[in-house]
C-alpha cells in the first residue's frame, strides 16, 4: 500500500468500483451470533461451486439486529435487495436464485425505506405485499395470491409477486411496494388490487390515494457507512468518501476554523452529557503545553445499549478519522481509543483500521504532507462501568484503578498524564468527520435549534424490532417506537421507555409525544444518555427495572466516596425490602432523602446520576411502590410469581 | 485451550522470568503499560498467577500492592484459573426483561454450582456478564467463542452438552 497524498486521497471520491453482481453479510458480533459467519461460508461455496461471477463481501451491521444475519444482494438487473433471518440453507438459494437467475426470495426480503413517490412511466419487475395488521391473521400469502391472478387476468406475466418479511411500515393493512421504484401503497383493499395493476404495473403511474408519502424518519449520518462498507477495508471506506473529511481540514483549515466547524455544527458530545464539542476542543486547544492528547470513549456500558460496539465495529475508519480531527484540532498529536476488552471483534478491526491508515499515511509523520503528525493506539478497558466517567478512563488508560478524582481541574485544562486531554464518544467522532466533510452548516439542518443533529439509539426490550435506529434530534420518541421499529411485542400495550441505562429514568406511555432532545428529556427526569432506549410493557414491573439498575450502580460504584458507597448500598437494601413486601409508609421518604444525598454529594456521574431510575419510577409509578406496601408480602409473592412466568414464556 | 491446573505449575524462578519478559517488553516504553500488560497476561494463561504478579513487580519495579490493587477493581481479571468452558449469560437490561434471571437459575441447578463459581471437575465456569452488546438477540449467553442468542431454558442442557462433547474430541 502507497501513502496517499491530497490528490490520490481527492481522487477516491470519484471511483467506486465494485462489480455488478454482489452480495454482502454483515459481520458485527451481533450478526456473527445468529449465524453470519456459516452464511458468509455458504455464499462463498455455493458461488464457487456453481462458477457464478460474483464478489461475497463482509460488512458491520445495517442496524436491523432483529433481522440477523441479513444478507444484501445486488444484481444488474434488480435494486439492492435485503434479506433477514438468513440461514446457510437459503444462503445457497440465494446463490443459485437471486445472484444467478434474478429471482427474488419469498418471505425474506427486507423493503426498502427509501420509498419513492414517483414512477415516471417505470414499469415495475416485481411486486413485494405484506400485511401489516397481523391481528386479524396475516393475509399475506392470500393477497400474493389475488394479485397474482389479477395479473394474470391482465396478461401480465413477468412481473413476480413476493412475500416481504419487513416493510417498514406496520398496522397500515396490506402494504404493496413496487420494485425497483420503491413506490409503496398502504391500507389497500382487495379492490385497489386491480387499480394498481391497471395504473402502475402497465401504465408506470402512481395511485395516489394509496401512496405512502411519509419518508422514513430516519437519518443516517453516524451509521452512513454501516452495513455498506467492509469495516475491514480501508480502500473501501475511502470510495465511500472516508477520509476527504480530514484531507479537506488538513489543507484548507487552521485548527481555529476546525474548531469554528463544530461551533457552526452544533453537535454536542454523544456520550450523555451533551456538552458542545467545539468548547471542549477549544478549551484542550487553548492551554500552553507541549503534549496533548485525544481520546476516543469506547468504553460503552450501558446494559442495554450497543450504538458504539456497532460502529466501531461497522465502520471503525469514521472513527479513527474523528480522532485524528479532534487531534488535529486540539494540536494533540498522541490519541488513544480506550475500548471495552468484552467487545474483541471492536478492537481487532480498530486495530486494523489503524494499521492500514498508517500504511497509508493518514496516520504518522506528516499526515498528506500538512506538517501534522499524530498517532493512535489502543488502551483496553477491563469491565468497569465507573471508567466511562472521564477522570476514571484517564486513570484507566494510565494503568490505574479506575478511580474518580474530583473536577475541576477539568481533563481540558489537566488530564492525561496531567496534559490537556479531549475525550470524546465513539459516535461524536463519527460525526465529527461527516461534519468536517460536508461542512458545519450541512449538519445544523438536522435536529432542533439546541439539539443539534442525529442521534444514534439501541431500541431493545419488548419492542417487535429490536435495532439501531439514527434520527433527528426533535423527534416524538413515539415515532422511534411505532414507526421505525414497529411497536411493542406481541400487540401488548407499551407502559414506558427507559432512556439513559442506570443513569437515566423512565418516560411514561402518555408523555411519548415529547420531541426527544438533551433538554426534553432531563425535564421529564430522565437522560439522553449514550443511546439506550428500553421498550417496557404493561407485564413489567417499575420497582423491579428500578432495582436491576441501581444493583448495576452498586456493583460498579468504585467505592471512593461514601455517598455512592454508602447511599448506593442503603438505597437497594431499601428496594429490596419493598420488592419483599416488607416495606413502611416511611421508606418511600427515606428513599428520596438517600436519592437526595447521592445526587448532591457524590463525586462523579456514576453516584449523581444512580438514584435516577428510582426517582423517575417514584414520580411516574408511585402507585407500583405502595402497592407493594399495601399488599405486604402475599403481593410480591404474587409480582415475583408473574415476572418469573412471563420470563418463562419469552425465553 | 486445556484446563489450567489450580496452582500454577512454574515454580522455578528463571522460568517465570522467561514467562513474563515478552509480555512486559512489548510494553516496556509506554506509559501506564501496566493494565495492557496484565491483559496480555489474562490472554495467554486465562488468568493472572500470582508468581507472575510477582516477577511483574520486580520487572516493573512497581508493589506488588499495586498490581493487585489494580487486577481486584477490575472485573475482568481473574485470580484463579477458569474452567475448562465459559459459560458466560448476558445480564444486560434486555436480557434481563426477557428472561436471563431464569437461565442463571437454571444454569445453577444443572452445574450445582453458583454464579462466580467453577465445577469441582473444572469443567465448566459459570459468570453473568454486563451487556455484551447483542440485545437485538435477547436472552444471550457466551460459551467459549461463541455467542448464542435468544436461548430458551429448554436449549440450556444441548448447549452444555455440545460444549462438552466439543471441547473432548
Amino acid at each position: 500500500m502507497s501513502k496517499l497524498n491530497p490528490k490520490t486521497l481527492a481522487s477516491f471520491q470519484s471511483q467506486m468500483s465494485r462489480p455488478p453482481n454482489w452480495a454482502s453479510v454483515g459481520m458485527d458480533t451481533g450478526g456473527i451470533a445468529a449465524g453470519a459467519r456459516e452464511v458468509f461460508d455458504a455464499l462463498v461455496a455455493e458461488k464457487e461451486q456453481k462458477g457464478v461471477a460474483a464478489e461475497i463481501r463482509q460488512t458491520g451491521s445495517n442496524g436491523l439486529a432483529y433481522a440477523d444475519p441479513i444478507v444484501q444482494v445486488k444484481t444488474e438487473q434488480l435494486p439492492l435487495i435485503t434479506y433477514g433471518s438468513v440461514d446457510s440453507e437459503l444462503a445457497a438459494v440465494i446463490v443459485e436464485n437471486h445472484l444467478v437467475k434474478n429471482q427474488l426470495i419469498e418471505d425474506h426480503i427486507i423493503a426498502t425505506r427509501e420509498r419513492s413517490t414517483t414512477l415516471d412511466e417505470q414499469k415495475p419487475i416485481a411486486i413485494l405485499v405484506k400485511d401489516t395488521s397481523e391481528e386479524q391473521g396475516d393475509k399475506t400469502s392470500f393477497f400474493q395470491l389475488s394479485l397474482q391472478q389479477e395479473l394474470e387476468v391482465h396478461g401480465i406475466k413477468d412481473v413476480p409477486v413476493h412475500r416481504a418479511m419487513d416493510m417498514g411500515i406496520y398496522d397500515q393493512g396490506l402494504c404493496i411496494q413496487l420494485l425497483p421504484s420503491g413506490v409503496t401503497y398502504s391500507n389497500v383493499l382487495t379492490p385497489d388490487l386491480r387499480r394498481i395493476i391497471s395504473q402502475s404495473v402497465e401504465k408506470g403511474i402512481v395511485v395516489e390515494d394509496l401512496l405512502v408519502e411519509d419518508a422514513d424518519p430516519q437519518q443516517k449520518i453516524v451509521l452512513r457507512n454501516c452495513g455498506s462498507v467492509d469495516p475491514e477495508c480501508i480502500e473501501d471506506y475511502l470510495q465511500h468518501g472516508g477520509y476527504q473529511g480530514l484531507g479537506r481540514l488538513l489543507k484548507d483549515l487552521t485548527p481555529e476554523q476546525g474548531i469554528d466547524e463544530l461551533k457552526t455544527s452544533g453537535l454536542r458530545g454523544r456520550g450523555g452529557a451533551g456538552f458542545p464539542v467545539w468548547l471542549k476542543w477549544k478549551l484542550t486547544r487553548d492551554p500552553e503545553s507541549d503534549q496533548k492528547y485525544v481520546i476516543c470513549n469506547a468504553d460503552e456500558g450501558d446494559p442495554g445499549a450497543f450504538m458504539d460496539r456497532s460502529v466501531l465495529e461497522g465502520d471503525p475508519h469514521s472513527v479513527l478519522e474523528g480522532l485524528i480531527i479532534a487531534g488535529y484540532c486540539v494540536g494533540a498529536n498522541k490519541g488513544y481509543l480506550y475500548i471495552r476488552a468484552e467487545y474483541p471483534l471492536a478492537v481487532k478491526r480498530i486495530q486494523k483500521a489503524i494499521d492500514e491508515a498508517r500504511q497509508k499515511g493518514l496516520i504518522g509523520e506528516n499526515i498528506l504532507g500538512s506538517g501534522f503528525s499524530f498517532n493512535a493506539d489502543i488502551r483496553l478497558g477491563a469491565g468497569a462501568f465507573v471508567c466511562g466517567e472521564e477522570t476514571a478512563l484517564i486513570a484507566s488508560i494510565e494503568g490505574k484503578r479506575g478511580s474518580p478524582i474530583p473536577r475541576p481541574p477539568f481533563p481540558s485544562v489537566k488530564g492525561l498524564f496531567e496534559q490537556p486531554t479531549s475525550i470524546n464518544n465513539v459516535e461524536t467522532l463519527a460525526s465529527v468527520a461527516a461534519i468536517l466533510e460536508n461542512s458545519g452548516k450541512w449538519y445544523a439542518q438536522f435536529g432542533t435549534e439546541e439539539s443539534r443533529g442525529t442521534k444514534v439509539f439501541a431500541v431493545t426490550g419488548k419492542v417487535r424490532n429490536a435495532q439501531l435506529v439514527e434520527v433527528p434530534m426533535g423527534i416524538p420518541i413515539r415515532k422511534i417506537i411505532y414507526d421505525v421499529c414497529g411497536g411493542v411485542l406481541s400487540g401488548n400495550k407499551l407502559k414506558a421507555v427507559q432512556t439513559g441505562g442506570p443513569s437515566g429514568g423512565v418516560i411514561p406511555e402518555d408523555l411519548l409525544d415529547t420531541p426527544i432532545s438533551y433538554e426534553s428529556l432531563s425535564k421529564l427526569g430522565s437522560i439522553m444518555g449514550s443511546g439506550g432506549m428500553l421498550v417496557m410493557d404493561q407485564n413489567d414491573s417499575m420497582v423491579d427495572v428500578a432495582k436491576f439498575y441501581l444493583k448495576f450502580c452498586v456493583d460498579e460504584s468504585c467505592g471512593k466516596c461514601a455517598p455512592c458507597r454508602v447511599g448506593g448500598y442503603q438505597l437497594l437494601q431499601l428496594l429490596e425490602k419493598i420488592f419483599r413486601g416488607k416495606a413502611l409508609d416511611t421508606d418511600i421518604e427515606q428513599i428520596k432523602r438517600i436519592c437526595e444525598a447521592m445526587q448532591k454529594a457524590s463525586l462523579c456521574g456514576l453516584g449523581q446520576t444512580a438514584p435516577n431510575p428510582v426517582l423517575s419510577t417514584l414520580r411516574y409509578f408511585e402507585e407500583e411502590y405502595t402497592a407493594f406496601i399495601e399488599g405486604g408480602a402475599s403481593y410480591a409473592r404474587k409480582v415475583k410469581r408473574q415476572l418469573a412466568d412471563l420470563a418463562k414464556q419469552s425465553a | 485451550m486445556k484446563t489450567a491446573p489450580l496452582t500454577f505449575p512454574i515454580d522455578d524462578v528463571e522460568r517465570v522470568e522467561v514467562e513474563v519478559e515478552p509480555h512486559v517488553e512489548k510494553w516496556q516504553d509506554q506509559e501506564g503499560n501496566l493494565i495492557m500488560i496484565l491483559h496480555s497476561i489474562q490472554n495467554e494463561h486465562g488468568y493472572v498467577p500470582r508468581e507472575i504478579s510477582m516477577e511483574l513487580s520486580a520487572l516493573l519495579e512497581i508493589p506488588l500492592a499495586r498490581i493487585y490493587e489494580v487486577i481486584t477493581f477490575y472485573h475482568y481479571f481473574k485470580l484463579v484459573p477458569p474452567g475448562k468452558h465459559n459459560v458466560a449469560v448476558c445480564n444486560g437490561t434486555a436480557c434481563y426483561l426477557k428472561g436471563a434471571p431464569q437461565l442463571i437459575a437454571d444454569l445453577e441447578r444443572k452445574l450445582s454450582i453458583k454464579e462466580g463459581e467453577t465445577t469441582e471437575d473444572r469443567e465448566f465456569h459459570l459468570e453473568t456478564v454486563r451487556c455484551i452488546g447483542c440485545c437485538g438477540m435477547a436472552p444471550a449467553m457466551v460459551v467459549d467463542e461463541k455467542t448464542h442468542g435468544r436461548i430458551k431454558i429448554s436449549d440450556l442442557q444441548g448447549i452444555l452438552d455440545e460444549t462438552k462433547k466439543g471441547g473432548v474430541k
